[in-house]
């Protein structure tokens, strides 16, 4: 649209026609108060915080409803605007209890700082305080009613963004009042997004409230451990006896791919790190059959001494792998390199949950979508999956763009999905007819073709000028391959797979397939791998997942080495069949598999390191340290230290303080969040060597983006806390589409996440109060 | 589907819903109409109309709150109006409706034990140039003094008496 020209305080603005007035000014650094206007919602016009002189207009206007006009002449600040803001703070303090030194806003609450800079701190009101008690909602949303100052924020997040509607506004006037949708408790879908936009402290989390001061906590930008949108996620962490407790997680500040978006999981469930049954110090099955406490050097020297015996004596052919879908990509790259170059062995597997080999080599430097792009994405053809329960990240933004910018969106799925209500087609199709749908799309003769329905799906979604095709577990090898192949037929597209967790993507792109090493490079082509290992590596296809467990049974796996999974939980396999195998285990808890361990170490979680994760878009990010538990380190650490007491050669493994030492002592590094990563961007603008420990990911990442082509992307700007998309690259896998099919989804829901889930309180309590509900409904 | 309502409002509320470009624009009418046969918006009642008009239960009471003429507990069969905005009190409405707290023996938004009365303080019923004035259900009674009160309310009695005795 064409550009106006306004003045506002003096300043000559311009800016596109059909503004908001108060989206002009702040965009040009003038800043206009406001309570009930919020950035991507409905209008309010509730407040009254945000007027200001308008030449030639008769009364003050609100500028969050004004848009702006040729010539306009603004006042923002002014004695009479002052005076206008300061009453309306004077009546909503009228009724306010002024609890801020226990308020959980307190510090940080809109109305303190618009009453600090308006001065509204004497009242004419008299009347006696009406006080309400507190009430629980749900096991995450609480409400203190006399705080509400009625902005409306939380019933349009809720019913406009969430498209959940669980918050009214009862009676009118000055009587309003916030109620949910179940008269006395909350249905809903526990995002928390209602509390993180009140502007008080009105409504407030199970996890936070009265738990913490804000200036108490240092605040820490990392990457949600959940599923693999990967939402970024700030952690407010505090000081406790025993390391760094995680208190709170929000995005208030918008800087991550998720603008301020999280859902339960990201917002609440990290609380499984602060648990008092982690584990914290290494655990040794004794002669008596039990696991029992031993020190990090015991553990670590038995548990090499072994594994290097059986290497030596069974060949690495013997031993197993299995990695994470949760660990850095430096971690899971550093596994199968220890795994190929020192336990000399392609067994090396990871729960599977989306066919990204298929994936990488259908679309073999072809567009992938990006996050971001469904924020500006004009259609979007969703196939399988449900976002809104499996990927809320995404489900979010699709919901966001069809809202605010009329992206039109296509579904097609077996189930009714809650998506739905923002489609512009739809079709249901039967479980296992998505390959008979896509051939019908491509015009090829299907079951699907008599539909009237689908033939108006597919011409509606043929005249699209771009499409953005995102797709589930349901489509595997052949089925991506005939997907890609028709989007390919149409204009500007760009595809998306959607696996399961916060780096299911990055295990498969870093190697973690006893048939393909790191980029998906197949072991024919080894070469400039065993040449930067400086090793000759297995050249048989290992064994996978599933052929380790029978292996096992079979008495042919003599040691299984498993970093962050439960794959007896996942798999249902029988304990028993490990009984034979020399098992050691890397995780956080005493899981269905470490239970069964000879060696057990205590693992840090992903807000515990530093590292790079990769969501399922390919948007690769960096992690960063916030928490941390005395007595527990990262896998990046424990493979090393593994590796070491295997008494392999350590800088092979990593290469660090290859150029000697020249790097300055002062900070050290890891004790405080994120310190390390700034640390190490100065002391390479320094020309220094930031690359002094054995334990240092980014060593690691050094080689991924030397060896991964994909994974090349600017340093800077990723150090920087920037997602950055992965390359397109071209990938030569002769059999992708017909390797077995191996996917096995999780099919988590809101409130769960796999074995992790099952850790966190928050979410067992949600589902704990949950099933009464759901029983009285049949 | 199964309906709560009678045949008639039933079949009344279907057309309804076809008569406004958005389903929803017949809430309010019909929750007037749903109170009017069933007496007061019960729980069910509120279920049905947000399902006959496609919004939540919780958007259907949030309009019910907003308005005072609807009502989500049972009135008496007759529910006694008596407004006291400016023009009504000035000219006594105030002892109108203490004369009918004391005469029926219930506060405001009481109702009687025997089910006949509910008594409610209302803003300006439009019945101001013949201040005080009193609504009951449907019916308008102006002019009012203690004494007329009094008479309308005995006359109200001895209807509901000869309803019963027939
Ligand atoms: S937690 Fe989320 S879904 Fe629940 S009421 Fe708040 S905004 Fe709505
Ligand atoms: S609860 Fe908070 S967000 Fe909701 S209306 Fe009240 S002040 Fe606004
Ligand atoms: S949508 Fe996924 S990545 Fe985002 S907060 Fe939820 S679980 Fe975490
Ligand atoms: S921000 Fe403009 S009226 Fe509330
Ligand atoms: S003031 Fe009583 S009817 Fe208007």
């Amino acid at each position: 649209m064409a550009d106006v020209t306004l003045t506002v305080d003096g300043k000559k603005l311009s800016t596109p026609a059909g503004t908001l007035l108060i989206e002009a000014c702040r965009s040009h650094g003038i800043e206009v108060p406001a309570f009930c206007y919020y950035p991507g919602l409905s209008l309010q016009a509730a407040c009254r915080m945000c007027v200001v002189r308008i030449e030639k207009m008769p009364k003050l206007q609100t500028a969050c409803t004004t848009t702006v006009a040729e010539g306009m002449i603004v006042a923002t600040e002014s004695p009479e605007i002052a005076q206008a803001r300061k009453a309306t703070i004077e009546m909503l303090l009228g009724n306010h209890p002024l609890d801020c030194p226990v308020c959980d806003a307190g510090g940080e609450c809109e109305l303190q700082d618009m009453t600090f800079k308006y001065g509204a701190h004497e009242s004419k009101f008299v009347e006696i305080k009406q006080h309400r008690d507190e009430q629980q909602w749900s096991p995450v949303v609480f409400f203190d009613r006399p705080r509400c100052i009625l902005c409306y924020r939380c019933v349009r997040v809720c019913g406009e963004g969430m498209d959940v509607w669980a918050l009214g506004v009862q009676n009118r006037g000055a009587g309003s009042v916030i109620a949910p949708n179940r008269q006395d408790h909350l249905d809903c879908e526990e995002c928390g997004m209602c509390i993180d936009i009140c502007p008080v402290g009105a409504l407030t989390s199970g996890a936070y409230r009265y738990k913490t001061r804000p200036w108490e906590m240092s605040h820490v930008g990392t990457v949600c451990t959940h599923c693999g949108d990967g939402c970024k996620t700030t952690l407010g962490v505090r000081r406790s006896n025993d390391g760094m407790d995680i208190v709170r997680g929000d995005n208030r500040d918008k800087s991550g791919i998720n603008g301020d978006f999280l859902c339960i999981k990201g917002r609440y469930a990290f609380d499984f790190a602060n648990r008092e049954d982690r584990l914290t110090q290494p655990l040794v099955r004794k002669a008596n059959g039990q696991l029992e406490p031993a020190s990090w050097d015991q553990a670590m020297d038995f548990a090499g001494q072994r594994l290097r015996e059986i290497r030596d004596s069974k060949g690495g052919s013997a031993i197993g792998v299995i990695g994470s879908n949760r660990t850095t990509n430096e971690e899971a790259y550093l596994l199968q390199k220890f795994a190929r170059t020192v336990l000399a062995t392609n067994n090396i597997d990871h729960h599977r949950t989306a066919d990204y080999p298929a994936f990488a080599a259908a679309l073999n430097g072809k567009v992938e979508a990006s996050l971001r792009d469904f924020a500006g994405a004009k259609a979007i053809l969703l196939l399988g999956n449900d976002p809104t329960e499996q990927h809320p990240g995404l489900a979010w933004q699709i919901r966001t763009s069809v809202r605010l910018q009329g992206a039109r969106l296509y579904v097609a799925n077996h189930r009714p999905i809650k998506l739905r209500r923002q489609a512009t087609a739809s079709v249901e199709i039967p479980e296992d007819g998505y390959p008979s749908l896509i051939a019908f799309l491509a015009g090829k003769p299907a079951a699907v073709a008599g539909d009237q329905n689908a033939a108006a799906f597919r011409e509606a979604l043929l005249k699209e000028e771009s499409l953005l095709i995102v797709f589930g577990s349901e489509f595997r090898g052949r089925d991506i391959e005939a997907l890609v192949q028709f989007g390919s037929t149409l204009p500007n597209v760009k595809f998306a797979c959607l696996g399961d967790y916060a780096n299911s993507r990055g295990a498969a792109d870093m190697g973690l397939h006893p048939d393909l090493l790191p980029g998906y490079a197949p072991l024919s082509a080894s070469g400039p791998f065993a040449a930067a290992w400086g090793a000759a590596l297995p050249a048989q296809p290992g064994l996978d997942l599933p052929q380790m467990f029978d292996a096992a049974e079979r008495g042919d796996l003599a040691a299984l080495y498993v970093v962050g999974a439960n794959p007896v939980a996942r798999y249902h396999a029988n304990p028993s069949i490990l009984r034979n195998t020399f098992l050691v285990v890397q995780d956080m808890f005493l899981t269905e598999t470490a239970r069964l361990a000879d060696v057990v170490f205590p693992a840090a979680n992903l807000y515990e390191k530093a590292g790079t994760v990769t969501n399922t878009f390919g948007d690769l990010q960096l992690v960063k340290k916030a928490a941390d538990r005395a007595g527990v380190r990262p896998d990046f650490e424990l493979i090393v230290r593994l590796a070491a007491a295997m008494r392999a050669d350590i800088k092979r493994l990593v290469s660090f303080g290859q150029r000697g030492v020249q790097a300055d002592f002062g900070q050290a590094r890891g004790a405080q969040s994120g310190e390390a990563d700034r640390h190490g961007v100065w002391l390479s603008a320094q020309h220094q060597e930031p690359r002094l420990s054995p334990f240092e990911p980014f060593a690691i990442l050094d080689e991924i983006q030397r060896l991964v082509p994909a994974y090349n992307v600017p340093r800077l700007d990723l150090l920087a806390g920037n997602d950055q998309h992965l390359r397109p690259a071209l990938v030569q896998i002769a059999n992708a589409a017909s390797r077995r099919n191996l996917v096995t989804p999780s099919n988590d829901t809101l409130f769960t996440s796999g074995s992790l889930g099952s850790y966190s309180s928050t979410l067992r309590s949600v589902l704990e109060a949950r099933q009464p509900v759901e029983t009285a409904a049949d | 589907m199964t309906t709560l309502f009678s045949p008639a409002l039933a079949a009344r509320f279907d057309k309804l819903v076809t008569l406004y470009p958005i389903k929803r624009s017949a809430l309010v009418p019909m929750l007037l109409y749903a109170q009017d046969e069933v007496g007061y918006l019960s729980d069910p009642v509120i279920a049905e109309i947000a399902e006959r008009v496609g919004v939540t239960e919780l958007e259907v009471r949030n309009v019910i709150s907003y308005y005072s003429l609807l009502r989500t507990k049972p009135a008496g069969k007759y529910h006694v109006q008596v407004c006291t905005n400016i023009s009504c009190m000035l000219r006594g409405g105030n002892e109108i409706l203490d004369h009918c707290k004391k005469k029926l023996g219930i506060p405001n938004k009481g109702t009687t034990a025997d089910g006949l009365f509910s008594l409610e303080e209302v803003e300006c019923i439009g019945a101001c140039s013949w201040a005080p004035a009193a609504q009951v259900n449907y019916d308008f009674h102006e002019n009012l003094t203690p004494e007329s009160i009094d008479k309308v309310l005995g006359e109200y009695r001895a209807k509901a008496e000869k309803g019963a005795a027939k």
